[in-house]
């Protein structure tokens, strides 16, 4: 379906100059952008580039520090969530917004506030329920199922479904910031096509995304913010990836050939972890080797890492039992500790090392610290910077820092480029090839298939089981795709 | 972790210290300046059970959110009577009778935390279902009846070493030991990182199972050992002797710097916010308040001081 | 993927949960009145079962407020302090002086908001205010009335000791509240976004609704619930006292975790509230029926509490 050429309709809402500090940080300096009826606009840009604070301002849960804000043709002072709902403007968030102890209809009625009085459950449950199946027809969810028995990515469906709903006042606008990093292919398809049939009945829409190919396949305009600023507004009818990627100020890096065992490594085996029955492979990798879980998000990749750190580990060279490191995507969750500075996080998995008589070494702990935060090149002022301060790419730099400074021979990848800017990722692409040549084994899971072009080998898992195995030459997008659906799907 | 607490001039720890300190001056001006000495060495003397009590406690707390030990009243009662049972007023069996206390107390620890892991309780529900457990272990034991010490418990409680008590500096060696624990030991990094978020440590390699259960034991050792002092410094082991322990030890840890919601724990604040309780009642007695202003005034305190700590950023 | 067979399967992997969470204090309930009632089956009748029951009925409702705090994800120290304060105005005024009773009831429920409304606004730890808040409940109580006394109002104890048709009156109570509690919590529009408010306070915010509202509105709900808890036992016990209830506080907890609540914030269950605080103070009457000497008591208490709560385990193991 291509774009219409020219983006029909009024405008329905627009700042001007708006700006946001934190203190002495500029989330926001000085920015006009402006979403007309029936325009789906593309938004994007490295983490900390603004999006999410401009998005914020918008729906009315963060206050801008200056600017001018208009809804219609009627300019506003204060704006807050429950204006933003009332003139038909939707957010779905990056973390999501459903309550996980609701069921579906109880979700839909705290954004609702028409749905009360009596019949109420009904009434909600018969408006997601029809929503749910306008925008990924076939799903079909009770609506009385409670949210934190659904996976994620049928969550983050159902969340798409809530904005979408329409009770008292018409829908105006929805924004969504990365709504497709937990939905499969299909699901993707089908809500990118939702977007259009929503634009066509004058439904504007503001689509945050990392993944430019969606900003290409269904935006009528791309707006690109870098620190905090605009700094370029094309339509996108014409625009080519390269060009975009080059508006972001980052040169899509030529990809290298893969090192490891192709260059002749010749690595000892680290890894034979059998599978759970005849369906599911073995998982072996060796020193020196980049061992990659492919497939669609959430078809056991996760869970096959994490059995991997349970399981009983292999002897290495002088008997002992071999180290394992875990880097997880989950920053907020699973990685960062949020109370610590960049030192504390850093040194976490290397302290044994640097204990003298049963105390830690504050100076062997310092330098190790700097010498890390140097090499993986992290922006901070000071190692004693709390982590919290970083943004998400140079979070995501001292974790890593955390697994390699350690003396793990084995290191687990939990997708850990989710949301990171494209400039760091290449940084530590580099880094991880580096760190392969010098004999250390990493295992891989990662859904941006263009990332598994750093892998010597890869196992491709569909539902719960590693189930093909492809090496070298063989690593194509296409093939990946291919054993991810299986051979059924074609 | 240290140097940016540095950057705010007064951390919110020492507010219990300073407020222990006009408190302490204000008494003395009432009382006349004969007093001040005294004043300050009775209060020495009581915060030091409740900061040994609330030493274990805050690491409990420090271990994550929802850690907490209701137990440590009764735990303190009850290895105060197997501590004298065991003693017989005898002081050669002083030693045995310290070592079967910290036992009791290092289980009933294990106990408590047996009981949230395998029955996946909340820490609230599962100590003080034990608490229930415990009492009646000590009523058994004791029943109503006072244990009393032998003499050199007694004497060691009120030993003064050139005019200072001892068990205060004893319990200040406590404080020091699980300060540097915290801050220079892995067994203190891991409880830190457990308590900032369980799923992070565990896939950095934490073993969280073994590092909260270390600090439930050394909560109930801390307690135990508070216990067999308690007996000694009030002439013997009584069944309600821990009461007043269950609230002061969860109040002075949280005063005195430590994040309910865990991994960040001040083994210092204790001592300012046990002195500042201390020195209040001190002071109110000597100013002749009745017992409702005290509670009354107590009450307001807790709330202002936990009001006006600087809150960090929400993670 | 079959998304309606999983959708299916995991609304009844919800309801059977939901039906564990009530129906394990209810066994355990039935079980101890079954022990009872063969041990002396004169109390299977209507006086007896009054008197069971009597002394459970300030309980519920202690038990009601601390499960709206916990609903936010905070805990309440302060409960059972707030109950003694209540019984020593209760006894105090409530007869000579009504609209003076009622006005400090009213204050007293308008702080009780006001403390939830502090704690939100400034992020602090709900355990460390309440605790202070027990302090200042139990300071005021003591200064109205520094030793037990003062007498509740005839009506009151005339009310306590009623007896209504078909079932005896704790159980009425106990119906009564289980249903409102229901009604409001569980099956309502409103309910839902409390409950929303105690999960994930930003996704409601978010949507639009005001938190310090419904938070301030949810304290004040406790305090009404602690307020009618301190009136009933006033009513049983005919005069006041500021230390009268010092036990209500933790017991409250334990009966919102028996009835299926958890302290994540959002998730309780009124219905099983009552019946975790008809269990609890049913477990002391068994004990003194099966001649548990008084050490063990406490002991037995602490056993029954785990039992139940194992229960809850192995039911969580069986169910996917």
């Amino acid at each position: 379906m291509p774009p219409p050429e020219e983006a029909p309709g009024a405008e329905f809402l627009a700042v001007r100059a708006a700006r946001k500090t934190y203190g002495a940080v500029h989330a926001l300096r000085g920015v006009d952008f402006a979403v007309r009826r029936g325009e789906i606009v593309g938004l994007v840009g490295h983490n900390g580039a603004g999006k999410s604070t401009l998005m914020n301002i918008l729906a009315g849960t963060v206050q801008r520090s200056g600017g001018g804000f208009r809804i219609g043709a009627v300019e506003v002072g204060a704006w807050s969530p429950h204006q933003a709902q009332a003139h038909g403007l939707r957010c779905v968030f990056q973390e999501l917004s459903l309550c996980a102890n609701l069921s579906l209809a109880e979700n839909t009625r705290i954004l609702h506030r028409s749905l009360r009085g009596p019949g109420w459950r009904a009434r909600a449950g018969a408006l997601i329920g029809r929503v749910i199946e306008e925008i990924f027809p076939g799903l079909r969810l009770d609506p009385a199922t409670r949210v934190a028995d659904l996976p994620i990515g049928l969550r983050q469906m159902v969340e798409i479904a809530r904005a979408f709903a329409v009770t008292d006042a018409p829908l105006g606008c929805v924004i969504l910031d990365e709504p497709t990093s937990a939905l499969g292919h299909e699901a993707t398809g089908q809500l990118l096509s939702h977007l259009r049939r929503a634009a066509a009945r004058g439904i504007g829409c503001i689509l945050i995304t990392h993944r430019l190919d969606e900003i290409l396949a269904v935006c009528d305009r791309a707006v690109v913010m870098v620190d905090g600023a605009i700094v370029a507004e094309r339509a996108v009818s014409g625009l080519t990836r390269g060009e975009l990627v080059g508006l972001m100020g980052s040169i899509e890096a030529a990809r290298e050939p893969a090192a490891g065992a192709a260059a002749g490594f010749p690595g000892a085996a680290m890894i034979d972890h059998p599978g759970r029955d005849g369906g599911d492979l073995a998982v072996r990798a060796s020193a020196g080797e980049i061992v990659g879980f492919a497939g669609l998000d959430g078809h056991g990749q996760r869970e096959r890492l994490r059995a991997l750190l349970a399981a009983p580990r292999a002897a290495g060279p002088g008997g002992k039992a071999l180290r394992m490191a875990y880097v997880a995507g989950d920053r907020a969750a699973e990685g960062a500790f949020s109370l610590w500075s960049i030192a504390d996080n850093l040194t976490l998995c290397s302290l044994r090392a640097l204990t003298r008589c049963g105390l830690i070494a504050p100076a062997a702990e310092r330098d190790l610290a700097r010498v890390w935060v140097g090499r993986l090149r992290v922006k901070a002022p000071s190692i004693d910077t709390p982590i919290l301060d970083l943004s998400g790419g140079n979070q995501q730099k001292v974790l890593f820092a955390r697994a390699l400074a350690s003396d793990a021979a084995i290191i687990l990848l939990d997708d850990p480029m989710r949301g990171v800017d494209v400039g760091t990722k290449q940084e530590v692409y580099r880094m991880i090839r580096d760190e392969a040549r010098q004999g250390r084994c990493f295992l891989w899971y990662t859904t941006e298939i263009e990332e598994l072009g750093n892998c010597d080998r890869l196992y491709v898992f569909r539902e719960g089981r590693a189930v093909s195995e492809l090496a070298g030459a063989a690593i194509t997008p296409a093939r990946v795709l291919e054993a991810s659906f299986g051979g059924r799907h074609g | 972790m240290s140097l940016g607490r540095l950057r705010l001039a007064v951390p919110p720890w020492s507010y219990g210290f300073l407020a222990a300190l006009a408190l302490w001056a204000a008494t003395t001006l009432h009382s006349g300046a004969g007093s001040a000495g005294g004043v300050l060495a009775s209060a020495l003397a009581f915060a030091a059970f409740t900061v040994l009590v609330g030493t274990g406690q805050m690491l409990v707390i420090a271990s994550g959110p929802g850690n907490i030990d209701l137990s440590v009243p009764t735990v303190l009662t009850l290895a105060s009577y197997v501590a004298m049972s065991v003693m017989a007023g005898r002081n050669a069996l002083l030693v045995p009778g310290v070592l079967a206390a910290l036992l009791v107390g290092a289980a009933a620890g294990a106990l408590n935390y047996a009981a949230i892991a395998a029955l996946r309780l909340p820490p609230i529900i599962a100590t003080l279902a034990w608490s229930f457990v415990f009492e009646s272990f000590a009523f058994d034991i004791g029943g109503q009846t006072r244990l009393k010490p032998p003499a050199l418990l007694s004497d060691f409680a009120a030993a003064r070493w050139g005019g200072v008590q001892i068990v205060p500096l004893a319990v200040m060696l406590v404080t020091l030991l699980a300060a540097v624990m915290l801050r220079r030991t892995i067994y203190g990094r891991h409880l830190l990182a457990t308590g900032q978020s369980e799923r992070a440590a565990r896939l950095a390699g934490i073993a969280v199972g073994r590092v909260r259960l270390a600090a439930y034991m050394l909560c109930g050792a801390t307690g135990a050992l508070a216990g067999v002092l308690l007996a000694g410094f009030t002439g013997g082991a009584s069944l309600n002797m821990g009461r007043s322990y269950l609230l002061s030890s969860i109040a002075v840890v949280v005063l005195g710097g430590t994040s309910v919601s865990g991994g960040q724990a001040n083994a210092v604040g204790i001592w300012g916010a046990a002195l500042f309780f201390n020195l209040m009642t001190t002071m109110l007695n000597s100013f002749g308040f009745q017992a409702g202003a005290r509670f009354l005034l107590t009450g307001a305190l807790i709330i202002l001081i936990v009001a006006i700590v600087p809150r960090r950023r929400a993670a | 993927m079959d998304s309606a067979a999983r959708s299916a399967g995991a609304v009844r992997a919800g309801r059977r949960r939901d039906a564990a969470a009530v129906g394990l204090p209810l066994g355990a309930l039935a079980l101890m009145l079954a022990a009872i009632f063969t041990i002396r089956p004169a109390a299977f009748s209507y006086f007896g079962i009054t008197l069971l029951f009597k002394l459970a009925v300030p309980l519920i409702f202690a038990s009601l407020a601390q499960m709206l705090v916990i609903m936010l994800g905070d805990i309440d120290l302060s409960n059972g302090a707030f109950v003694g304060l209540i019984s020593c105005v209760t006894a105090l005024y409530l007869r000579d002086a009504p609209a003076r009773a009622l006005l400090i009831d009213a204050a007293a429920i308008a702080a009780y908001a006001g403390f939830g409304l502090l704690i939100h606004l400034r992020a602090l730890p709900s355990i460390i205010v309440t605790l202070g808040m027990s302090f200042l409940w139990l300071g005021t109580a003591i200064l109205l009335l520094p030793a037990p006394g003062g007498v509740a109002p005839d009506w009151l104890v005339g009310f306590m000791a009623w007896r209504p048709p078909l079932l005896p009156l704790p159980i009425w109570l106990a119906l009564a509240a289980a249903g409102a509690g229901h009604f409001v919590l569980t099956r309502s529009s409103y309910g839902a976004v409390l409950r929303g408010a105690g999960a994930h306070p930003r996704a409601i915010a978010r949507a639009g609704w005001s938190l310090p509202a419904l938070r301030a509105a949810t304290y004040a709900g406790a305090g009404l619930m602690a307020t009618l808890a301190g009136v009933t036992l006033t009513g049983l016990t005919t005069s006041g006292d500021p230390n009268i209830a010092p036990g209500y506080t933790l017991l409250g907890v334990g009966a919102v975790i028996l009835g299926g609540g958890a302290f994540t914030g959002g998730v309780v269950s009124p219905v099983g509230t009552v019946v975790g605080a008809l269990t609890l103070s049913l477990a002391g009457a068994l004990l003194s029926f099966l001649a548990v000497p008084p050490t063990w008591q406490p002991g037995a208490q602490g056993a029954i509490l785990f039992l139940v709560l194992a229960g809850r385990v192995l039911i969580a193991e069986v169910t996917p």
